[in-house]
């Protein structure tokens, strides 16, 4: 018994000390891989971009010492990941999104306010509005997405001029169904949105700076219920423009085949109809009142943690690398979306489909953040479905107007 | 060779151990070794993330690993022990913590703790003076206290502290238009900038003696702008006040600061509110609707599933057992295709032919005729059992033959020679005995189908959605996409709402399940 029992404690020990000698090596190693500055910057990006900051964040870290690690992301769940982790502290000190996650990240009080400058003068204007929550920037914008009007020129020679023009052009070239946008059962009002504005129904109002005023519902307006009447119109009963069963998949699947001439969508949808073979215009889109169409802007950029330790470069890294013409054009490369830095957006604009784009995006109104929009979203497609499918437009959109303001309270 | 085995046993207490002991104690050292090295480096990175409640676990666990292998008795727990561990982590954590998160007002708005929200709230109630330039700064240190060396618009440089207003420096040096050193202060460079980022976030140097022209602070190490605050925090008695309407906002005990009026402010902290979230699950109106509705179409729907897999499977295997069916094999390779082709895609694909105006049911099947298949509340419904017992009666029909196959032949005559017919030797011998095999199987396909999720999920995404709630819910929603929802869509998040339907929904299940397998017994005691 005793031989054994010293035999154990023998080995034990030896066990014991290797597992020192080995968290020894590692604590070592961790010490001596640390940047001199002592300074590291944890950028979560999400997986398409990760290649087009590779260069950036080199020359930042040769510059000034600090190591920026790039995370890649699924962009689906970084939102929530982000509001997640930061307040545990496991967060990143930046991260990659979109302008319309702003009210819930200011609301969970994850993000950290911006200081862009002098040089928020050099980004497009409905960048910044997009970025400024509050009258706060707290972005920093690199692209912004809208949708505008795909047509096939090989069935369409001409841009529409309206919206009824679109129709008859495309019945001319012997389409049954020439227009398609996606819906589907609980409704898709983001592409619909063009169409409301044209008949002056925005969703809220703006105060004198210029934010999305939630005590403003603008939705239940004389132009809402307009939009209604003329959407029911175009749906289950009237025209048959509109269908909620035409959904992402198929819309695209009708513009592919050519049996629809005009797609309502956006940029991330023209490489697959250039690829198809389709001779691809992009025009504005077309009015059904003769106002101007206005779509919602989307507007992508990078966000600071409130939780961030390293405040300072992050700030530095963000406005004076992100910011800067060379690094919007390579992100622009990768996502084939229009740069939000006015001259990086001029230089990328010498391409058709994107300058396409752009020139819808001049009338953009950027997607409202405020926490309000999301009782309004809660509501708003489920009511243009029942609209479309042919229920009455007029009580249906006056009891969305009623649940969006009960809702906000 | 008996002999020498008893001989050795007391000998082995005196005699160096055999080699083969040796060996195993070596294998057993070494990963021991292993895990004490995994789980002092993970003492070690908490220790430094000053975890330490996690670390004393982690510790505490070690030891007690290390205690049970390198002792020659617990023989058991050596086999256990691994098991134990897994299951406290993957299944015995994750329970507590979302009994915990049930418990909580974790959600939108309530997402981290009270300091995490006051620094929050200071920081966005920063406001840009209007008008005010961008000023030029360098970083600068007396005797340790930081201090911002400013150039103003003319061209001039200033001093200032966060206890000293700007005051100007005469004799500055400038590199580019840019102050970047006065004597009597060191400049920092970036480095240094870097290294206390802290500080240096958290200085404001006031412009002036008056407090109304604010302070300027620096993002970025080498801007400063002129900022004022619309918010003051008074730590001792933990109010916020608006400087510029005046109202209060207090800590009333419910997670955020609370104006008179009700006016909370955005972000509030996590707090424990005890049965809050069950007792609103049950008496908030626009919550119980759903919640009942939602509940009984669960049963219908898991109920419903069971029953008609089991049946239709059921009725298949006993007509396959008929020996006057020809070409069997074939058969039963078209029945089991169902249950071969990955869930995901089939539902996806009845999604696509149930379509109202391009499905392939309605287009090919009807005519071209409009049946709301997805879009009819009631048709939903009965879209989604029709599309579950597609997938189902495979698994079904594989039990039954099986479990009939079990059945011995000698049973059937006898009953036969007893006088019994046909359906009488089915229901009185077959079936008994066959439910008897196959309960268990019941209740586990029953809990399955109350949670299951990737079929409304894919199918329809619960709709079509009940336009008479303030829930994101839909006619064919099942409990457990209901609380998905809650809990994961939208811009409202209710972590804590979703945790105490998750707690309502496992002790549904559950106690189902509890007297489900205690009638079994029941039912094999009759048997008996």
């Amino acid at each position: 018994m005793k031989v054994t029992k010293r035999g154990i404690l023998g080995l034990g020990s030896i066990a014991i000390a290797s597992a020192f000698v080995l968290t020894g090596c590692q604590a070592a190693t961790d010490d001596g891989g640390d940047a001199p500055a002592g300074g590291k910057l944890t950028v979560w990006v999400d997986a398409e971009r990760v290649d087009a900051l590779k260069g950036a964040a080199e020359a930042y870290t040769d510059k000034t010492g600090v190591e920026v690690e790039l995370v890649s992301k699924d962009n689906a769940t970084i939102k929530d990941d982000f509001i997640q982790q930061v307040p545990t502290g496991e967060g990143p000190d930046i991260t990659m999104g979109a302008h319309d996650w702003l009210g819930e990240l200011t609301t969970n009080g994850v993000v950290a306010p911006l200081e862009l400058g002098d040089s928020a003068a050099d980004y497009l204007d409905v960048a910044i509005q997009a970025a400024t929550y509050d009258g706060t920037v707290y972005m920093l914008p690199y692209a912004v997405e809208n949708i505008a009007l795909l047509r096939n020129a090989d069935l369409v020679p001409e841009a529409a001029t309206s919206f009824d023009d679109m129709i008859a052009k495309g019945q001319a070239a012997g389409l049954t169904q020439p227009f398609v946008v996606e819906q589907g059962a609980e409704g898709n009002p983001y592409h619909l949105y063009p169409f409301q504005t044209a008949f002056g129904a925005p969703v809220f109002g703006t105060d004198a700076s210029g934010s999305y005023d939630p005590s403003d519902l603008q939705l239940g307006n004389e132009g809402g219920f307009a939009f209604a009447d003329w959407l029911s119109g175009q749906g289950k009963n009237g025209t048959g423009v509109f269908n909620t069963d035409i959904d992402g998949a198929i819309a695209k699947q009708a513009f592919l085949d050519g049996t629809a001439a005009f797609w309502l969508t956006g940029p991330w949808n023209v490489g697959s109809a250039v690829d198809a073979g389709i001779n691809v215009a992009v025009d504005p889109i077309p009015s059904p009142t003769g106002e101007a169409a206005q779509p919602f802007a989307g507007v992508k950029g990078f966000f600071l943690s409130a939780e961030s330790e390293n405040k300072v470069a992050a700030t530095d890294f963000l406005v004076n690398y992100l910011g800067s013409e060379d690094v919007q054009l390579e992100l622009y490369k990768s996502g084939n979306i229009l740069p939000a830095l006015s001259a990086a957006a001029e230089t990328a604009s010498s391409d058709p489909i994107i300058a396409g784009f752009s020139a819808v995006g001049a009338d953009a109104v950027a997607m409202p953040a405020i926490p309000a929009m999301g009782s309004v979203w809660q509501y708003w497609g489920v009511a243009q479905a029942a609209i479309i499918n042919g229920e009455d437009p007029h009580a249906t959109w006056e009891k969305l107007a009623a649940d969006v303001a009960a809702a906000i309270g | 060779m008996a002999q020498t085995s008893t001989a050795s046993r007391p000998a082995r207490a005196v005699a160096p151990p055999s080699p083969g002991t040796v060996r195993s104690l070596l294998v057993k050292i070494v990963l021991l070794g292993i895990v004490d090295a995994i789980s002092l480096y993970a003492v070690f990175m908490l220790v430094l993330q000053d975890n330490w409640v996690v670390a004393i676990v982690v510790v505490a666990v070690s030891a007690l690993v290390n205690w049970i292998y390198l002792s020659r008795r617990f023989l058991p727990a050596k086999y256990l022990t691994p098991g134990l561990i897994f299951l406290a982590v993957f299944q015995v954590f994750v329970l507590l913590y979302t009994g915990y998160v049930g418990f909580t007002n974790y959600g939108t708005g309530h997402n981290g703790t009270r300091d995490q929200a006051v620094n929050s709230l200071l920081a966005s109630s920063l406001q840009r003076v209007e008008d005010s330039p961008s000023y030029p700064v360098t970083v600068v240190d007396r005797f340790g206290e930081l201090g911002l060396l400013v150039t103003d618009p003319e061209g001039d440089a200033f001093v200032g502290t966060a206890d000293e207003p700007l005051s100007r420096v005469p004799d500055a040096e400038f590199d580019g238009g840019r102050a970047v050193a006065a004597p009597g202060w060191t400049s920092l460079t970036f480095q240094d900038v870097i290294a206390r980022t802290a500080e240096i976030t958290a200085l404001a140097v006031p412009y002036s003696d008056d407090p109304n022209d604010g302070a300027l602070r620096t993002p970025d190490g080498s801007n400063a702008y002129r900022y004022l605050s619309t918010l003051e925090y008074d730590a001792s008695a933990g109010t916020m006040t608006n400087t510029q309407t005046g109202v209060v906002y207090s800590d009333i005990g419910t997670g955020a600061f609370v104006a008179d009026s009700g006016e909370e402010l955005r972000p509030g902290w996590q707090i424990t509110v005890g049965f809050d979230n069950f007792v609103r699950a049950f008496t908030e109106s626009s919550i119980r609707g759903p919640l009942v509705y939602v509940t009984i179409w669960t049963f219908v729907f898991a109920i419903a599933s069971v029953a008609l897999c089991f049946g239709l499977g059921l009725l298949l295997a006993i007509t396959f057992q008929n020996a006057r069916m020809r070409g069997v094999k074939y058969y039963r390779l078209l029945l089991i295709l169902p249950y071969a082709f990955p869930a995901f895609l089939s539902i996806l694909v009845w999604n696509g032919m149930m379509n109202e105006s391009f499905g392939f049911i309605n287009q090919v099947l009807f005519g071209g005729a409009s049946i709301p298949w997805l879009s009819d509340p009631n048709l939903a419904k009965v879209s989604a059992i029709l599309v579950n017992v597609w997938l189902g009666f495979p698994y079904m029909f594989l039990i039954c033959t099986g479990a009939l196959q079990a059945i011995p032949e000698e049973l059937t005559e006898a009953a036969t020679m007893d006088g019994a017919r046909g359906w009488g030797v089915f229901r009185q011998i077959k079936l008994p005995l066959l439910l008897s095999t196959t309960a268990p199987v019941l209740i586990a396909s029953f809990a399955f189908n109350f949670n299951n999720f990737n079929l409304v999920y894919l199918l329809n995404n619960g709709g079509p959605r009940d336009t008479t709630t303030s829930l994101p819910v839909g006619h064919t929603d099942l409990l457990i996409s209901m609380v998905y929802k809650v809990a994961f869509t939208g811009q409202n998040r209710d972590y804590g709402l979703a945790s105490a339907f998750s707690i309502i929904i496992f002790l549904i299940v559950a106690g189902i399940a509890v007297i489900s397998f205690s009638r079994t017994k029941a039912l094999e005691e009759i048997q008996r």
